[in-house]
């Protein structure tokens, strides 16, 4: 339409305007897969400002620490064995692992209603319900890594060490079974008291009250009822920590070696151990759930 | 069945007799709407059911009876294909301290369905659009009130939604960020070609921007109409002088006596407008009382008069 010779002069920015969008659009598995990666490394502070990555990643290299040491001495010294239980590590780490989940879950489960953000996600297309399981999957699994990387370099170096493959693998995937469990309950029980609690310092405290305390509060317990000889008591106790539950049931169950001091003894005590800790997931997630759909109508 | 779709394509909002009751208050009663393209402004005030259509229509709360759709979609039956299609910017803080808004926005516009690395370039318009520039790498704690509300807009828009439902944008700013903000959400309604509900209390701020005005009051439907019909010419001229401490009596009383209607307007006069000489008459007896003229307005009937005439009483459930 227009001639060459009436043409403007190249080299000037426009201002184009509005772009619409006319790309794809995913689906609600999709979002959720999304949300379940940037929760995952938000836990690490991934996607966060520089400083809440310290706390994750001191803890983090803090867990590693001794699997390595362990792992070079016994492969240094040729030990037969590795001297520490891969399902007893995280009982030796509980601290760490406590001080982690305690203080990350408020990132998953208190800073979306404290500033009120759930507001954007209900807005957009995940229901709430996916959104409140997305949150607390992101926080377990990031759990989870926490628990299992040492235990991963243990197994690792024991069979670079030329340790028994087969036997080692065994105790490994015992150990993975029971990290699983443990990071879903602990994920669970720190994000219902992030949840309702909201503010942050507060839920941090309060979780690593729950956890440490009652840990230190079971094996003070198991300690004085095995001494004054009521086993049924010392068992019973185990129910009540998350780290002394878990362990009770990889010992009953899986026949991984004595961790916590009482593991279940009868086929009773082992089925109520199975029951706590499908509650102890259960419960806090219908929790979870309930805080959400009340927090949500905003 | 094209003409059924050219139908469902021209109403944006429509609701049925949508009722919400609560134990103790009913929000919307039996309201009827019919919400086109462009701007439409959703008037009333506090508690007259604005948020909790807004609500409903995202599909958040159910209604207690009647139905509305969306963009065609029923919100009983597709909320999530309304959600995936429709921005929200909320009346009250919803905004994380401790990220930057460009990362804010990557990851909400994940959350609508985009891809990562279309995330991230439509983060990027629209923060431009709105007129956040090198701050967007900052957390947004530290944001001004303004620049907050400019990002809460910007992830309404991140995923290029074909309506979207803002809830009292102008909240809390000064009147020039406020005036930027009416702006903006002009142009989303018209360069953009978004469609948008917008509510407010300050009923001046819709008759700038909307093409369309729905009034709420207690949850019932009071009027909807055009803009230009709400404010359509009264033939009343508003004039303003200055000069004397009782400058506008004087004005009123020499208008009076030049056989003109005349009464006081605050501290304006106010002038019925008989023919083109009316203006004459005007300026003449401003001359002769030695007095300023200040302004000279042609006076247009405003909203809020739809609210002052008492309105509320007669409803008519269209």
């Amino acid at each position: 339409m227009s001639s060459p010779s009436d043409s403007r002069p190249s080299g000037v920015i426009h201002d184009i305007g509005y772009r619409p969008y006319s790309g794809p659009r995913l689906g609600e598995g999709q979002i959720a897969w999304s949300l379940f990666l940037t929760g995952l490394r938000n836990c690490y502070g991934l996607g966060r400002s520089g400083r809440s990555k310290v706390l994750p990643m001191i803890l983090l290299g803090l867990t590693l620490l001794p699997a390595l040491i362990v792992v070079g001495v016994a492969v240094q010294l040729g030990l037969p064995e590795l001297p520490i239980a891969y399902s007893g590590y995280p009982l030796t780490t509980n601290l760490l692992i406590s001080v982690f989940v305690a203080s990350q879950a408020p990132t998953m489960f208190s800073r979306d209603l404290r500033f009120r953000t759930i507001t954007l996600y209900l807005a957009r297309p995940l229901r709430r319900s996916t959104y409140v399981l997305v949150r607390y999957a992101s926080l377990s699994a990031a759990a989870f890594a926490l628990i299992w990387a040492p235990q991963l370099l243990l197994y690792v170096g024991a069979v670079l060490g030329d340790l028994p493959v087969g036997r080692e693998t065994e105790d490994f995937a015992v150990a993975t079974a029971g990290s699983l469990v443990l990071a879903l309950v602990l994920a669970g029980l720190t994000a219902l008291v992030s949840a309702v609690t909201t503010r942050r310092g507060l839920a941090v405290a309060a979780s690593i009250v729950v956890l440490l305390v009652s840990y230190t509060v079971v094996t003070t317990v198991q300690g004085v009822a095995t001494e004054t000889g009521h086993d049924t008591v010392a068992e019973a106790a185990g129910l009540f920590a998350p780290y002394s539950l878990v362990n009770g049931l990889q010992v009953y169950y899986l026949g991984a070696p004595e961790g916590s001091p009482a593991p279940p003894g009868s086929a009773g005590m082992g089925a109520l151990f199975v029951l706590a800790a499908l509650l102890a997931v259960v419960l806090p997630v219908l929790g979870l759930l309930l805080r959400y759909r009340r927090a949500a109508v905003v | 069945m094209t003409h059924a779709v050219e139908q469902e394509q021209a109403t944006v909002i429509g609701t049925v007799g949508l009722t919400k009751r609560y134990p103790s208050v009913t929000a919307l009663d039996a309201l009827d709407l019919d919400i086109g393209h462009g701007v439409t402004g959703l008037v009333g005030a506090n508690g007259a059911g604005k948020s909790t259509l807004i609500k409903i229509l995202l599909g958040l709360l159910p209604a207690t009876s009647g139905s509305a759709t969306v963009l065609g979609h029923d919100v009983a039956t597709a909320s999530r294909e309304i959600r995936a299609l429709v921005g929200y910017m909320p009346e009250h803080d919803c905004l994380p301290g401790d990220v930057s808004a460009s990362d804010l926005l990557v990851h909400l516009g994940q959350m609508s369905g985009l891809p990562h690395a279309a995330a991230r370039e439509r983060a990027a318009d629209v923060l431009r659009h709105v007129g956040l520039a090198e701050e967007r790498y900052r957390p947004i704690g530290g944001y001004s009130t303004g620049m907050k509300q400019r990002a809460k807009l910007a992830q309404a828009l991140v995923h290029d939604p074909e309506l979207v439902l803002l809830d009292e944008p102008t909240n809390g700013l000064d009147p020039s960020s406020r005036d930027d903000m009416l702006a903006l959400v002009r142009r989303i309604g018209t360069d953009f070609g978004i469609a948008v509900l917008v509510t407010s209390h300050l009923l001046g701020e819709l008759e700038r921007i909307s093409d369309h005005v729905v009034v709420l009051d207690s949850g019932r439907l009071l009027r909807s109409s055009a803009t230009t019909e709400f404010m359509h010419a009264t033939g009343v001229l508003l004039v303003e002088v200055q000069g004397r401490a009782d400058a506008d009596q004087l004005l009123g009383q020499a208008l009076v006596d030049a056989g003109l209607q005349a009464w006081p307007a605050g501290r304006a006069v106010e002038v019925q407008v008989l023919d083109e000489t009316t203006y004459d008459v005007v300026r003449d007896a401003v001359v002769d009382l030695g007095l300023g003229l200040v302004r000279l307005q042609e006076r247009h009937e405003r909203i809020e008069d739809v609210f002052r005439e008492g309105g509320a009483g007669r409803v008519q459930p269209v």
